[in-house]
C-alpha cells in the first residue's frame, strides 16, 4: 500500500493510507510505524500513529520534507511485513450500579437483556488502534457487532475515569474525568496511565486487550491497593 | 539560606508551571504542553543563567500575585508588556530583579501581550510528570496550576544584578501570521481558501491552553463530516462543521476529527500566542520550503541571543 505523502508545516510529513479506516489500511500504518521505530529516518523527532494515517515529526533544523519523504518510501518499499502478536493484557471491568450507568440503555437499544450486553463485551477481542484526544485515551477495536450503537446526540458529563465506555466498533477506558457521548457499562480499577516511571502507559499501540467481570467488592479492594 | 518559598497571594485562570515541555509522547496521547512562549521562557532562564526550558511560572492576562515567605531570590520576568510591582517600585516584562523576604510581587497585565515567563534564580520543587514540570491542563497533571495559597518551594536560590533583557522585534506579534496550507485543504473548496488568505479574523475569548477559537468568515468544509480522526500538531487550524477555525495550541489534544485547513509555521506561534482576544489577525500563506527556512533563521537568531554574552554583563536598573 503506497501512502500520500503530505507535508504538515515546517516540521512534520502525514503519511495518509486511505480515507476509510478499514483493516487493511490499519494494517499498514501500523508496518509503517514499526519500521520507524526499529529504524528511524534521520532527524525523526516523533511518529503518530492515527487511525488511516501516520504523522512523523523532524527536526526542520537538520532535514526536510523531501528527505523525510524520501526516507518514508525506502522504508515502504522493504517493510517486512511481520505483525507483532502484541501483549495481551487483561483489563478488570466492573459492570454493577452506578458504574454501569447506561448498561440498561444499552441493552434497550440493541434488543437484549444487560447480562447479554456485558457477555457481548466480554467476548470481545480487543485490539489498541491508536492512542489519541487526552494522555492513556486508548481506542480499543473490535467491539462486538452486537453492541455497535452511535454515540448519544449530547455528551454527558463528570464521567470518572476509570470507566468503561463504548461507541461504535470502539471501546475505551478513560483516565480523565471528562465529558463523553460514548456509552458508559463499566468502570475499571486498572489504571492506562500507570504512573510507573519504567511504563507510563499500560499499552503499545496493537496490543491485545481482554475484558474480565469483577464485581464491587474486587473493585473496591483493587482500588484501594492501586 | 537552601530554599526560598513563594507563596501565591492570588492568580488568574491558567497560570501554571510550565517548562520546555515532554515531546515524543503524542503517540500516547499526550501533547508536549510546555510554555506558550517558548521564547519568552528561553530568555527569562538564560537571563538568570539556568537551561532554556527549565520551569518557570507562566502567567496569564488574569495575572499573578505572590509573596516571598521565606528567603531572597532573583527572578527574570519575559513575555509580553506585563506590568510588575513590588513595594513601592514598578517595572515591566523583560526585566530581572530582586525580591528579599516578605516582599509582594505582582504581576498584572499591561500595554500588549497575553503570556509571560516568570523564571526563577534557583529550582522549582514540583511533582514532574512524564520527566517534566509542565502542567497539562485538562489533567493537572505536571508542576500544576498556579492557585491561591499554593506555595512553591524554591531550592539553591540565588541573587543576580537586575537589569533589563532585550526583548527581541520578532518576539512581538503581529498582525500577520505565516502558515503552511493543509494537510487536509482538500475539504476545502477554493472559496474557503480564498476566506482564510483575503480576510482578517479576530481571536476570540474561547482562548487557552488547548487553543484559541478565531472569529471569522465561515469556512466549512465538504464532505468531511466523519473523517477519520487523525493526528495534529501545536499550530494545526482546525476547522469545524460550522465553518470556525481553531488555531490548536500547547496542550492540544494529539488527535482530531476536523479537518485542518492549515498550520502555522512554528516559529511564528511564540509571537501569535502573545495576540489577545478580539486583536485582529491576517494570515499568509508561505510554502513548506519557506516555513523551514522561517524556522533556521529564527533559531539562528535565537542562538544568536542565547549564546551571546547578554546573560553576564549588567544592564541598567530595571525598576523604574
Amino acid at each position: 500500500m503506497v501512502p500520500h505523502l503530505v507535508p504538515v508545516a515546517e516540521r512534520a510529513v502525514l503519511a495518509e493510507f486511505g480515507e476509510a479506516a478499514t483493516e487493511a489500511v490499519h494494517q499498514a500504518v501500523l508496518a509503517l510505524d514499526r519500521a520507524l521505530r526499529d529504524r528511524p529516518v534521520e532527524g525523526q523527532l516523533e511518529v503518530v500513529p492515527g487511525m488511516v494515517n501516520l504523522l512523523v515529526v523532524f527536526d526542520p533544523l537538520v532535514t526536510d520534507h523531501g528527505a523525510v519523504a524520501d526516507a518514508l518510501r525506502a522504508r515502504m518499499s522493504a517493510l517486512s511485513g511481520s505483525r507483532g502478536a502484541g501483549r495481551l493484557h487483561e483489563i478488570a471491568v466492573c459492570y454493577e450500579g452506578a458504574f454501569g450507568r447506561d448498561l440498561q440503555a444499552v441493552a434497550e437499544r440493541t434488543g437484549q437483556d444487560a447480562e447479554a450486553v456485558i457477555a457481548a463485551h466480554l467476548a470481545g477481542e480487543y485490539r489498541v488502534y491508536m492512542y489519541g484526544f487526552a494522555p492513556g485515551y486508548a481506542y480499543l477495536s473490535g467491539v462486538p457487532e452486537a453492541l455497535h450503537l452511535p454515540r448519544k446526540p449530547a455528551p454527558v458529563r463528570g464521567v470518572p475515569a476509570g470507566s468503561v465506555i463504548i461507541a461504535g466498533a470502539q471501546c475505551l477506558v478513560t483516565t480523565l474525568t471528562m465529558p463523553t457521548g460514548w456509552w458508559v457499562i463499566g468502570r475499571s480499577p486498572d489504571r492506562i496511565l500507570t504512573g510507573e516511571g519504567a511504563r507510563p502507559f499500560l499499552f503499545d499501540v496493537d496490543d491485545r486487550v481482554r475484558f474480565r467481570r469483577i464485581g464491587e467488592a474486587e473493585f473496591r479492594s483493587r482500588e484501594a491497593g492501586a | 539560606m537552601r530554599e526560598a518559598v513563594l507563596r501565591i497571594v492570588e492568580a488568574g485562570p491558567q497560570c501554571s508551571v510550565q517548562d520546555g515541555g515532554r515531546p515524543g509522547l503524542m503517540r500516547f496521547g499526550v501533547p508536549a504542553s510546555g510554555a506558550m512562549d517558548r521564547v519568552a521562557m528561553m530568555l527569562a532562564n538564560r537571563a538568570l543563567g539556568k537551561a532554556p526550558g527549565a520551569a518557570v511560572l507562566e502567567v496569564s492576562l488574569g495575572g499573578l500575585v505572590l509573596e516571598v515567605e521565606q528567603g531572597a531570590l532573583s527572578v527574570a520576568v519575559a513575555g509580553g508588556g506585563f506590568v510588575i510591582r513590588c513595594g513601592g517600585l514598578s517595572a515591566g516584562s523583560w526585566s530581572v530583579l530582586t525580591l528579599r523576604e516578605g516582599d509582594r510581587l505582582e504581576v498584572r497585565r499591561g500595554p500588549w501581550g497575553a503570556w509571560c515567563a516568570l523564571a526563577v534564580a534557583g529550582d522549582v520543587q514540583g511533582e514532574g510528570w512524564l520527566g517534566s514540570l509542565s502542567t497539562h491542563a485538562l489533567s493537572g497533571l505536571g508542576g500544576g496550576a498556579l492557585v491561591a495559597g499554593r506555595r512553591l518551594v524554591i531550592r539553591a536560590p540565588r541573587l543576580v544584578p537586575e537589569r533589563a533583557i532585550a526583548c527581541p522585534v520578532w518576539a512581538r506579534p503581529r498582525g500577520e501570521v505565516a502558515l503552511v496550507i493543509g494537510p487536509q485543504e482538500r475539504f476545502f473548496p477554493g472559496d474557503r481558501l480564498e476566506a482564510l488568505l483575503g480576510s482578517r479574523f479576530r481571536l476570540t475569548d474561547a482562548y487557552d491552553r488547548m487553543g484559541v477559537r478565531l472569529r471569522g468568515p465561515a469556512m466549512p468544509p465538504e464532505g468531511a463530516l466523519a473523517i477519520p480522526s487523525e493526528p495534529v500538531l501545536r499550530g494545526s487550524v482546525q476547522v469545524a462543521g460550522d465553518g470556525v477555525a481553531t488555531v490548536l495550541l500547547a496542550d492540544h489534544q494529539t488527535t482530531g476529527g476536523y479537518p485542518k485547513i492549515a498550520t502555522l509555521v512554528g516559529s511564528e506561534l511564540d509571537a501569535f500566542v502573545q495576540l489577545r482576544p478580539h486583536a485582529a489577525v491576517a494570515f499568509r500563506a508561505v510554502t513548506p520550503e519557506e516555513a523551514i527556512a522561517m524556522v533556521r533563521l529564527r533559531a539562528a537568531a535565537l542562538a544568536r541571543i542565547m549564546d551571546g554574552d547578554q546573560g553576564r554583563t549588567g544592564g541598567g536598573a530595571a525598576w523604574g
